[in-house]
Parts: C-alpha cells; structure tokens; sequence
C-alpha cells in the first residue's frame, strides 16, 4: 500500500467514501472500508509532503548529460 | 503672319549658327587642339558620377514602397524602392540583412538608410541600404507581427496541438538564466511551499544575439533528457528588446516540437510573446509558474482532508446509530435471555473503533481547521440520536430484529418495537398500507 502512487491512492479514497455514502454495506464491511479510507488519506497526506528536494543543473557536453548540483548565491541584501 | 516671320528669321539664324560650329570644330580638329579636351571612356565618366553621388548621398535617408523584392542565392536583397513618380532600385547586402528582425515584403513602406552609389555594370545608381525601418510602425512590432502571423497559419497556437499540464509534477526543468531574477523568484516560491521536488535548470542566456539558440537548445535537452513531467521557459521583465529572444522563431520551433508540456513564463504582462502563445500554458512571471504547481499541492491537500472528514462523517454516524440500536437491545427483555458474550463482545469491537475514530478525529482537530469545526457541528445535528430528539423514530420487527425499511415485511399481527428520543414502545400491527 505504501507504494501507491498518490493519484493511484486518492482515487481509491474517493470511491471508498461513495461507497461509503451510499450506505448499503454491513457493519463489518463498513468498518473494513474505513479503516482503509484512514490508511488511503494518510498515505495521500504523507506522500504530498514527502520532503525530498532536489536541485540540479542540466548540461550536455560532447553528447553526455551532465547533472551537477547547484548552488545559487544570495542576492546580496547589504 | 508676324510669327511665322519671326519663326523664320530665327530658323536661318539656327541654321547659320550651326554651320558656324561645325566649322569651329573642324577647324580644331584641323589644328590638332582636340588634345587638350577630355574624352571619357564609360568607365571612367561612370566612376566620376559616383564619386559625385557618394559625396553628396552618403548618409541619407528615404521613403518609399517595396516592390519586385529578389534575395539572391548569396544572401543578398535587391528591390526596388518606389513611390508614385519614381523608383530607386536598393540593394541590402547579407551582412546588413542578418541585422533586421523583420522580413522585407513586398508592398511594405519603409524608410531606408545608407547611400546613393552607381552599379557601374548598368550605369545606374542606386541606394546600397544599411538600415531599414518599417514606417509608422516599429520593426520589432512589425517582426512580432509576422512571425505570429506565418505560424498561426502553420497552426502553431492550435489548441488541439496543447499539452495537458500535469496535475502533481515532481520533475520539473527550468530554461532560464542562473543570473537573472527569475530563477531566484522560482526557487524562492519552491523553496517555500514545495517539497517533493526534482528540478532540472539548464542555464541559457535569455538576452542578446546568442539568446533565442542557446534557448531552443535547453528546450531540445531536457526532451532529450526525459526525466521531468513540465518545463518552464522564462526571464524577469524586461523592454521588448529584451525579450526578444521569445519571440523568435527558433525557440518558438523548439516549444512546439517539444514531447514535454512547456510553460511559458516571460516577466511582461500584460504583453505577449511568441513563446507565450505557442506554449502549452502561459503565466505572466516565472514566480507564478512555481506556484502554479504549489497551489495544485494546497488543493490536494484540501482535497485529502475533505475525504477524510467525509469518512468520519458516515462511519461516526453509523456508530452511534449502531450503538444506540444494540444498547437499546441489550435493555430489552427478549435479548437480556439471549446470549450475551457475543453482544458484548460485538459492542467492544464497535468501542474500539469509536476510541479510533475518535483518534482520527483528534488529529484532525490539531489541524485547527475550522472547516473541521464546522462539520463536527454538522456531524452532531446529523446523527440518529439527534434526528430521534428532533422527534423521529427508529421502527423495528421485534420477532427478526430488523429495522422496517419497508411495509412489506411486516403482516398483520406483528409485533414491533418504536425507538424513540426517549425510551421506546412495543405495539402491535393492526393495518398495513401502501
């Protein structure tokens, strides 16, 4: 489940709670399909703010792509 | 007849006059005095009246029409300049063509700089142009115009040929300068509000003659790097002159032939270039196409917890209507006799998923949304407890222990239990209709 893909993930919430809403399930399907709604929303949640940054730069040299971090200086505010 | 005399004895003078010139001339050329009397070759008569023209027509400016407009095989621009009495045939050599942004017509009126010289192969003098403005309008305006003109035939602004912008992306490129504010502005909002987040800049020049290539060029990168979802292409603000580099055709090519969506992103609202209108998004500033995508984010988010709390909504309402139904149950005498341990035993499992929801209530609540509030509100007016206080009531058949939803199960003689705001009543079934 962790591995979902986000949009993968919200869907799969969003149909639980319209199967949800539309109420014709028993208790214990019902509590089935919450308990995995609250899983679904976390993942959705934690997966949107997955700290993960990353900034490079792109340049090709002699056909080669060449990603080198990159650091851009501060404008100087003095 | 006076005229005709006078006509006359002015014919015999012209007459006499003549003959006493042809006699002067022979008589120098018997004298051998013709030396002394310049005789031009073509050439060189030719050559003088340049010279002539090249001091009087160095700088000079002129108006007038294009017309029979030729480039030849060696780059060079021939027409002819005219207006309603007279022509001027004007060549623009290539070295000074590559300076002009617009493209020479045919019909345009224009207003020449250069200078009057003679093309000595056919005696005849022209201007050779070494600038050239398109009058009333300025020649950038008029570039603009025609390259938007020849690729809005060529159907590069086609909204059926627009990409979709991808809803989440988490590779994103830049094709901008390392140097100017627009790739600060764009880190700033993504250093902000994003997070998971891979972004690809290729450093180009976004200003001067080299620009519009080394721009095209990143765009050709990072298609061919395949590795973000969008790219953005942009600079700050700036005069048109400036900008120019968006509005060229080469960049405008490369947007088009791109597999990546593009989003144009040139500091100049309200104007529009090139780039901007063949690209498969348009923001006014580069700080807007970064926060394009965090909004995206922010409506995810929403989104998510509006699911969520939809979920809790239905499942705490069953709860509690569950909870009533089966503590009312319990009460009863009928079930008081039945077996217990498993009533109890299914009221602690619903127990426990109450103590989790209410878990998921609480971290909801940390979010201090006041949405959440409001809807806890809603939840509470909702829930069959409070439906049966505003005075409705739960029937069910007291021989099956179902809820009647429905007339039909029911048949006369039947017992049925109605659960009330407050306690219930047993009653028996007299009548049933549709």
């Amino acid at each position: 489940m962790e591995d979902l893909k986000f949009e993968k993930a919200l869907e799969k919430l969003e149909k639980i709670v319209e199967e949800l809403e539309e109420g014709d399930l028993s208790l214990e399907d019902m509590l089935k399909k919450y308990e995995e709604g609250v899983n679904l929303s976390n993942i959705c949640t934690k997966k949107l703010n997955q700290t993960k940054k990353k900034i490079k730069m792109l340049t090709k040299e002699r056909g080669k792509f060449i990603e080198q971090d990159l650091k851009i200086e501060e404008e100087d505010r003095s | 007849m006076g005229v005709f005399r006078k006509g006359f004895y002015f014919f015999t003078f012209y007459l006499f006059f003549l003959l006493a010139t042809n006699f002067f001339l022979e008589f120098l050329i018997e004298m051998d005095l013709f030396d002394n009397i310049h005789i031009f070759s073509v050439t060189e008569l030719t050559r003088n009246i340049k010279n002539l023209l090249g001091r009087n027509f160095s700088d000079i400016y002129v108006e007038g029409e294009i017309s029979n407009l030729s480039i030849s095989a060696s780059g060079h621009t021939y027409f002819t300049l005219k207006d309603e009495k007279s022509q001027l045939q004007a060549a623009l050599f290539k070295g000074f063509n590559k300076k002009i942004k617009f493209n020479i017509e045919n019909g345009l009126h224009v207003i020449c700089f250069g200078e009057i010289t003679v093309y000595e192969a056919r005696g005849q003098h022209q201007i050779i142009v070494k600038h050239i403005e398109p009058k009333g309008l300025g020649a950038l305006q008029l570039a603009f115009q025609q390259l938007k003109n020849k690729l809005q035939r060529e159907g590069f602004f086609d909204k059926a040929h627009k990409k979709n912008i991808p809803y989440l992306p988490t590779k994103i490129g830049i094709v901008t300068s390392l140097k100017g504010k627009a790739i600060k502005d764009i880190l700033n909002v993504i250093n902000r509000r994003f997070s998971n987040l891979q972004i690809f800049i290729v450093p180009v020049r976004v200003q001067g003659k080299e620009a519009a290539k080394e721009i095209a060029e990143g765009i050709l990168l990072i298609n061919e790097h395949r590795k973000v979802d969008v790219m953005i292409v942009g600079r700050g603000g700036g005069s048109l002159e400036d900008l120019w580099a968006f509005n060229e055709e080469v960049v405008a090519r490369a947007i088009y032939n791109s597999d990546i969506p593009v989003i144009s992103a040139v500091g100049h609202d309200p104007d529009v270039t090139i780039s901007d209108l063949v690209a498969d998004l348009r923001v006014p500033t580069p700080s807007a196409a970064a926060e394009l995508v965090v909004n995206k984010k922010q409506e995810l988010q929403n989104t998510i917890n509006n699911l969520f709390l939809r979920l809790n909504n239905i499942i705490s309402g069953q709860l509690r209507f569950f909870d009533a139904k089966l503590k009312r149950l319990v009460e009863t005498y009928f079930f008081k006799k039945g077996p217990q341990d498993i009533l109890l035993y299914r009221q602690q499992r619903i127990d426990d998923f109450i103590k989790s929801m209410n878990n998921s209530v609480n971290y909801l609540m940390n979010l201090k949304s006041e949405k959440f509030y409001a809807l806890i509100g809603k939840l509470e007016s909702l829930s069959p407890l409070s439906i049966l206080s505003r005075g409705y009531s739960i029937t069910m058949k007291l021989k099956d222990k179902i809820i009647v939803k429905d007339f039909r199960i029911l048949e006369k003689g039947d017992r049925i239990k109605t659960i009330l705001g407050k306690g219930h009543v047993v009653s028996k079934v007299e009548d049933i209709k549709e």
